[in-house]
């Protein structure tokens, strides 16, 4: 996966709390292949009639070419499903600013590549209502953990150790095979003195 | 110099910590690995790279959230036979022990690792689903992961993680009649909100709690996510031994011994500072229902439906948007809203004691409505048949099925209908959750069985009284 640590695009507010990620992904589309893209099932019952109809007045509808969503608190709360995360990404989205999000959502978001911003509540007004439902650039940094939108400029929150991970696009995998004799070791050790951890007849 | 006191948290930690790095970010040993049709992806990550499954014997794979809950009555879709047959490849070509469809052991991963013996107290447990935080209920460190970190864990069976804070409920009191562990959780969620207890692990505690059974505790540790807790625990005690000892997987003789010595300590020290302290009075807490889209929206049965000024500013658009998806007036009393169909079943109350509870409440009446009942495993099904409990849903009208995640999240084909309103036994009302426009109230199985009765929300007291 590429790093990356300015990205300047569009962004576009949907003001609401605790968008969920069954409302980001609803299940019934989880048994695709990735390769298929998911990028057309973001949000879906959200955005689309029954009739798969686009609404014309969701946010993310009216306008093309968004990278980047200002939401409300909780973002991503919910299941564990990393397709939610892919729906975004497949959509061209880099960046979720939010006041808060569902922790397992936040880290497959940094696992592929996906920002998720943390900002305080006042920011979020600020920002959203400085959007009122019509996109603005924004310039996002993330060594600086600042981004610009408008004439607001603010800073936001991450785990410094995510940041890193999404400048580098390190990949946790290759990481960890780094430390396979401390892995090694620890099963050995763990194997010796609490052999009750193994499964009863396996190993 | 005193001994520095630790919480269960720091002590479950400390006992999986692999090497800790400069950043704080801790790389820890993963005990027991459980995967699903879901976990596709992570597979095909695998396949990527061409890695193999790096501890098979720590891996075991379910078929679970497309089971099929009529099974042999009809063909599968396709869709849902694909996903069952990759997971059966994956399992095959990686050597991982698979509960498949035809296993009388088979069933929902977060019932059958407990009754397997597989989740056992001091373990991690990881699996690609959040309602992991179920197995916490032994004393485990168990939560669940997206794809990559599963891909992960099959390549390295490790897992980096930045240590959560530390969170205590404490439940004092007593438990009044009718009241039971699904109340507690939608209680706690109902006041600290559905993020109240984002980035913390949730240690349970309190008189309330030791006096819980597993399949209680299960349902508090299962419900922790909906809270925002990634991680829900309680400190194992002769109950938790009762229940593991002679499990399949669980450790014999003289390794039962030693696994018992060490799961003693398996508590928070008294003097443990915890970052956050929250306690409940248990006499407080009546049987509850969820009124809208947000576990959080949830109430006692006895409330009337809230407006959008009852609540802080920040919550009222959330509200009155909840209010029109469910199709419910502000101010009409809970009880008495009419239901078109209940379902009893998945990983929060799918457990044999969930239906001993509303098989007490159905023994000898009728359900108005339609509903289905999904034990959590075949081996729940097999041993409700054997005390008949199934004889008293059947006779009461509803059908009983096979077991599965079923209508809880509605990828095996069991959906509910657009703006019909079920009461439901399970742990998500988000929008569309249960199929697309249907609208879900949470509660404990003996509500949702008393809702059957009635055809309305109802306070599951006026069904008990008199019930021997």
């Amino acid at each position: 996966m590429a790093g990356w640590s300015t990205h300047i695009g569009m962004a576009v507010s949907l003001p609401q709390a605790n968008i969920d990620t069954d409302q980001l992904i609803p299940a019934r589309f989880m048994s695709v292949p990735r390769a298929q893209g998911y990028g057309r099932f973001l949000l879906h019952d959200m955005r689309r009639e029954e009739t798969g109809d686009l609404k014309a007045d969701f946010p993310l509808n009216a306008h093309e070419g968004m990278s980047v969503l200002i939401a409300g608190r909780n973002f991503g709360s919910g299941s564990s499903r990393e397709a939610a995360v892919y729906a975004l990404v497949d959509s061209g989205i880099r960046a979720v600013f939010a006041p808060s999000f569902g922790d397992i959502f936040a880290s497959n978001a940094v696992n592929n590549g996906l920002l998720p911003a943390q900002i305080d509540e006042a920011t979020y007004e600020t920002v959203s209502q400085s959007l009122e439902r019509r996109p603005h650039s924004i310039t996002i940094d993330l060594d600086t953990r600042s981004f610009q939108l408008g004439a607001v400029e603010a800073r936001f929150w991450i785990d410094d150790s995510w940041a890193l991970k999404l400048i580098n696009g390190w990949d946790d995998i290759d990481l960890t095979r780094h430390h396979s004799a401390a892995i090694a070791a620890f099963k050995n050790t763990r194997h010796q003195t609490s052999a009750w951890a193994w499964p009863n007849g396996a190993d | 110099m005193k001994p520095i006191s630790q919480t269960l948290l720091d002590k479950l930690w400390a006992a999986h910590e692999v090497l800790r790095r400069n950043d704080g970010v801790s790389l820890l040993w993963v005990d027991r690995h459980l995967v699903h049709e879901g976990s596709h992806h992570a597979f095909a990550k695998l396949k990527e790279r061409g890695l193999s499954v790096c501890e098979p014997n720590l891996t075991f794979a379910f078929v679970d959230h497309y089971a099929p809950t009529r099974r042999g009555s009809q063909s599968l879709d396709p869709q849902i036979l694909r996903m069952i047959q990759t997971l059966r490849q994956n399992a095959d070509d990686h050597g991982v022990h698979l509960y498949d469809l035809d296993d009388p052991r088979q069933g929902i991963a977060h019932v059958v690792g407990p009754e397997e013996g597989l989740t056992l107290p001091g373990l991690l447990i990881n699996c690609g689903d959040s309602h992991t935080s179920t197995h916490g209920a032994f004393g485990a460190l168990a939560f669940g992961i997206g794809a990559t970190e599963v891909a992960h864990v099959l390549a390295t069976q490790t897992i980096w993680q930045r240590k959560p804070k530390s969170m205590r409920i404490t439940v004092e009191g007593a438990l009044g009649f009718g009241v039971s562990a699904k109340d507690i959780a939608l209680g706690w969620i109902g006041k600290l909100g559905t993020d109240g207890a984002q980035g913390h692990a949730v240690e349970y505690a309190g008189a309330v709690i030791r006096g819980l059974s597993m399949e209680g505790r299960m349902t508090l540790c299962n419900m922790s996510i909906e809270g925002g807790a990634r991680f829900g625990i309680i400190a194992p005690d002769e109950t938790t031994f009762a229940y593991v000892k002679d499990r399949p997987f669980a450790p014999k003789a003289g390794a039962w011994e030693q696994a018992c010595a060490e799961w003693r300590g398996l508590c928070s020290d008294k003097e443990a500072p915890f970052d956050r302290e929250v306690v409940l009075d248990a006499s407080e807490i009546a049987p509850t229902v969820t009124w809208g889209t947000s576990p959080e929206q949830a109430l006692p049965i006895t409330a009337t439906v809230p407006a959008a000024d009852d609540v802080m500013p920040a919550k009222r658009e959330a509200v009155r948007d909840a209010l029109a998806y469910m199709g419910l007036k502000a101010g009409h009393k809970l009880e008495g809203t009419a239901v078109d169909q209940v379902f009893i079943g998945s990983c929060t109350n799918g457990r044999i004691e969930d239906l001993r509870e509303a098989a007490h409440v159905l023994r000898g009446r009728q359900a108005k409505i339609p509903g289905q009942v999904s034990p959590g495993s075949a081996k729940v099904k097999a041993q409700a048949e054997a005390e008949g409990l199934d004889q008293i849903f059947k006779a009461a009208g509803l059908d009983w099925v096979a077991s599965g995640c079923s209508m809880c999240v509605g990828m095996n084909g069991d959906l509910v209908e657009k703006g019909q309103r079920c009461a439901s036994s399970t742990n998500r009302n988000f929008k569309g959750r249960q199929g697309r426009g249907a609208r879900t109230h949470l509660m404990s199985p003996a509500m949702v069985a008393a809702a059957s009765v009635t055809g309305m929300l109802t306070d599951v007291r006026r069904l008990l009284e008199r019930r021997p």
